[in-house]
């Protein structure tokens, strides 16, 4: 028997799925072209143990994106932020990116992603060659490694390794004029915990070569109970202690240290406790330990950083976290690139963020700089003090140099083979 | 000590209603949110103890006549989905009524003091207030269970619950009550944990973990075997960061393991007929 027609698919419904498929392809496209708003999609984290962090970016974009509507737009065009909780998952965060780009049509990206996330999404605008500006991650690799750098992707966000340089310095004189040479350290187990705090003690030997390390403590992200962690602390009678631990984590390491008494025999350094989020849940502060700074209205102390934290607040009911004024710098540099491109378009407005310097209350001496060769955020207000248990909290925060943070930062890069 | 009472309540729970209660570590949750909201309202660090347990001793009440009750005797699956969808759910009424962010409510005054200095440890006040409550309570439900007719009844409803109803006895008050007990017991412990740690949508669930890992130790149903086995998961911990510091967490898992090994039933846990 002779078949007329070979089974499967026949070129006339094949012409016609390429058809259809074509209209659906193109339809967001169409639609983009022809949209007087302009979207701009965001994958954040809304639920789970960091929710606080992600609502805290959402607003403050909320924040700034009113007042560029109000203003008229980005180039006569209202921005619409589309917004989705990725629960903190970094598969999620790259399927929510890719779908806000090719099924809701938005034309930027904001990553308002923890460092997990953010490599994802950073893949996602790498393929789709959207216009990305990561706004959450802290992990230097993101931006320092040259493997990573794509013209299109920028970071707005502070990083560990500048924070390293200067909480290093800062401990360093401290342990000089009092003689701490005995350390013990105390981080949370994963990643960012051992990498902040490796770098923090290189940097700290550096500047005060006779530093021990007597004792090293890595509690589980999320532990409840730190009374095995204290009890070894107290027992290697260190001089000073240095965390990173953050959020619920440090405020509940506090409490149980607190009860043994341990801020009364060492100095700590906990680089995440001047946060509003974790200033302002703790009942029982000890008043000296320092501290970088993460938000914190009073520095730099400025009227107009005191005045947007006022805003913030006036809004929300809550101060900002460190989050908030990274997604706040993030609009800002938006709203001036679209301004001197004077196109909404990705590739120009990508032209121009590339060694932009704005004005912004966050920034060191009042602007930020997106530099050049690694499109990333310098110049921002960045500092350590002492904490007092209420308002302003970080009563004189001593700024770190930039100078002294450019050079070292470019002696680690090489360290680490990146230049 | 906190770990032992969350433990003992699973322990309870699991010996007369022979049901794997999921759920346990979200009464741990109510107990601190209650705790501190009541510490908040009136300042008094015994009224919010006090609301901690009885709080969580009524919502035990409830979600047992409500919801546990129905699942008796089925499927092991069953109460396990059963159990699992309320911790889903409790963690978003905390959510939703306390909100997503952590909270601390703060030591009271009256153990913001010095910590004693005994036989060349250091020891907080307040976890000698810790201890006491928890071998308080050890005392009095073994006691209880053993001598007072409550206790005798409990441990006959646990046997042969037929027999118990037949001699008129109200078996679902019993079962209730035990339930609320084991809740009450779990808030208790927040309550008191309330002070020292953050409290998060979510915060029962490592708890749960460690309390399993406890009454698997001490031997599923023995209140003296959840007493022992979180002495000994608190000493391992200890002893374990300073001689294993990377390997704490294992060795814990490692002890269980070796226990369930040479006693699958655990070390006071009686053998099911």
């Amino acid at each position: 028997m002779t078949r007329t027609r070979k089974p499967g698919v026949s070129r006339r419904s094949t012409l016609a799925l390429m058809g259809a498929g074509a209209v659906t392809f193109a339809a967001p496209w169409v639609a983009r072209a022809q949209a007087k708003t302009i979207k701009i999609g965001m994958p954040t984290i809304l639920s789970g143990r960091v929710a606080q962090l992600g609502t805290s970016s959402r607003n403050a974009v909320m924040l700034e994106v009113e007042k560029v509507n109000a203003a008229g737009g980005l180039a006569g065009r209202q921005i619409e932020m589309v917004i989705r909780d990725s629960k903190g998952q970094p598969q999620e965060a790259a399927r929510i990116a890719r779908e806000l780009v090719n099924t809701d049509g938005c034309e930027m990206l904001l990553d308002g992603e923890a460092s997990s996330g953010s490599f994802a999404v950073h893949e996602v605008a790498r393929d789709l060659g959207v216009l990305c500006i990561h706004t959450c991650s802290e992990a230097s690799s993101l931006t320092a490694d040259p493997k990573q750098h794509i013209p299109n992707a920028f970071r707005c966000v502070r990083q560990g390794i500048h924070d390293s340089i200067v909480g290093a310095g800062y401990a360093a004189g401290i342990a000089k004029t009092k003689g701490l040479k005995k350390w013990a350290t105390c981080s949370p187990d994963y990643a960012y915990g051992r990498d902040t705090t490796g770098e923090f003690v290189l940097y700290l030997k550096k500047f005060a070569p006779d530093v021990e390390i007597i004792s090293e403590s890595w509690p589980k992200l999320f532990q409840p109970d730190y009374t095995e962690v204290v009890t070894k602390i107290l027992q290697a009678k260190p001089q000073a202690l240095y965390s990173c631990l953050w959020g619920g984590d440090l405020t509940s390491y506090i409490d149980q240290a607190n009860i043994y008494a341990l801020f009364t025999q060492m100095e700590v350094f906990a680089v995440n406790m001047a946060d509003y989020t974790a200033l302002t849940v703790v009942k029982n502060l000890p008043k000296g330990i320092h501290s970088g700074d993460r938000y914190i209205k009073t520095f730099p102390a400025t009227p107009e950083n005191a005045a947007w934290g006022d805003a913030y607040k006036a809004k929300y009911n809550e101060y900002p976290t460190n989050w908030s004024w990274q997604n706040a710098t993030a609009v800002m540099f938006l709203n001036e690139a679209v301004k001197k491109a004077n196109s909404t378009d990705g590739k120009k407005v990508a032209e121009v963020l590339t060694g932009l310097t704005i004005k912004c209350p966050f920034g060191a001496d009042g602007t930020v700089t997106m530099r050049a060769d690694d499109r990333t955020l310098v110049g921002y207000a960045i500092g350590w003090g002492t904490t007092i248990p209420q308002e302003p909290y970080v009563p004189d925060v001593k700024a770190g140099d930039w100078k002294t943070i450019f050079e070292l930062e470019a002696e680690w890069k090489k360290s680490k083979g990146y230049t | 000590m906190l770990l032992f009472l969350v433990a003992v309540g699973l322990t309870l729970i699991f010996g007369v209603l022979k049901v794997v209660n999921f759920s346990h570590g979200a009464f741990y949750m109510f107990g601190a949110y209650f705790a501190m909201t009541a510490y908040q309202l009136t300042g008094s660090f015994a009224l919010a103890m006090l609301s901690g347990a009885a709080g969580t001793a009524i919502l035990g009440l409830i979600f047992e006549r409500v919801f546990m009750s129905r699942v008796y005797g089925r499927d092991v699956l069953m109460q396990l989905l059963v159990c699992y969808a309320f911790v889903l759910i409790f963690d978003d009424v905390v959510r939703m009524i306390w909100g997503p962010e952590f909270k601390s409510m703060g030591m009271p005054a009256a153990f913001q003091v010095p910590p004693l200095f005994i036989a060349g440890g250091v020891v907080p006040p307040y976890y000698l207030l810790l201890i006491g409550v928890a071998l308080a309570a050890a005392v009095i439900l073994g006691l209880g269970l053993a001598r007072s007719r409550i206790g005798k009844v409990i441990r006959a409803a646990a046997h042969n619950p037929g027999m118990v109803s037949a001699l008129g006895i109200n078996t679902g008050l019993i079962y209730g009550g035990v339930f609320a007990l084991g809740g009450m017991l779990a808030g208790l412990a927040g309550a008191l944990a309330a002070p020292v740690r953050s409290l998060t949508p979510g915060m029962g669930f490592s708890v749960l973990i460690e309390s399993f890992i406890v009454t698997v130790i001490g031997g599923m149903g023995s209140i003296l075997g959840a007493l022992i086995g979180a002495l000994l998961i608190g000493l391992i911990r200890s002893f374990g960061s300073l001689g294993f510091p990377l390997f704490t967490e294992g060795l814990m898992y490692l002890f269980m393991v070796i226990v369930l090994v040479s006693r699958p039933t655990g070390l006071f846990g009686k053998e099911v007929a």
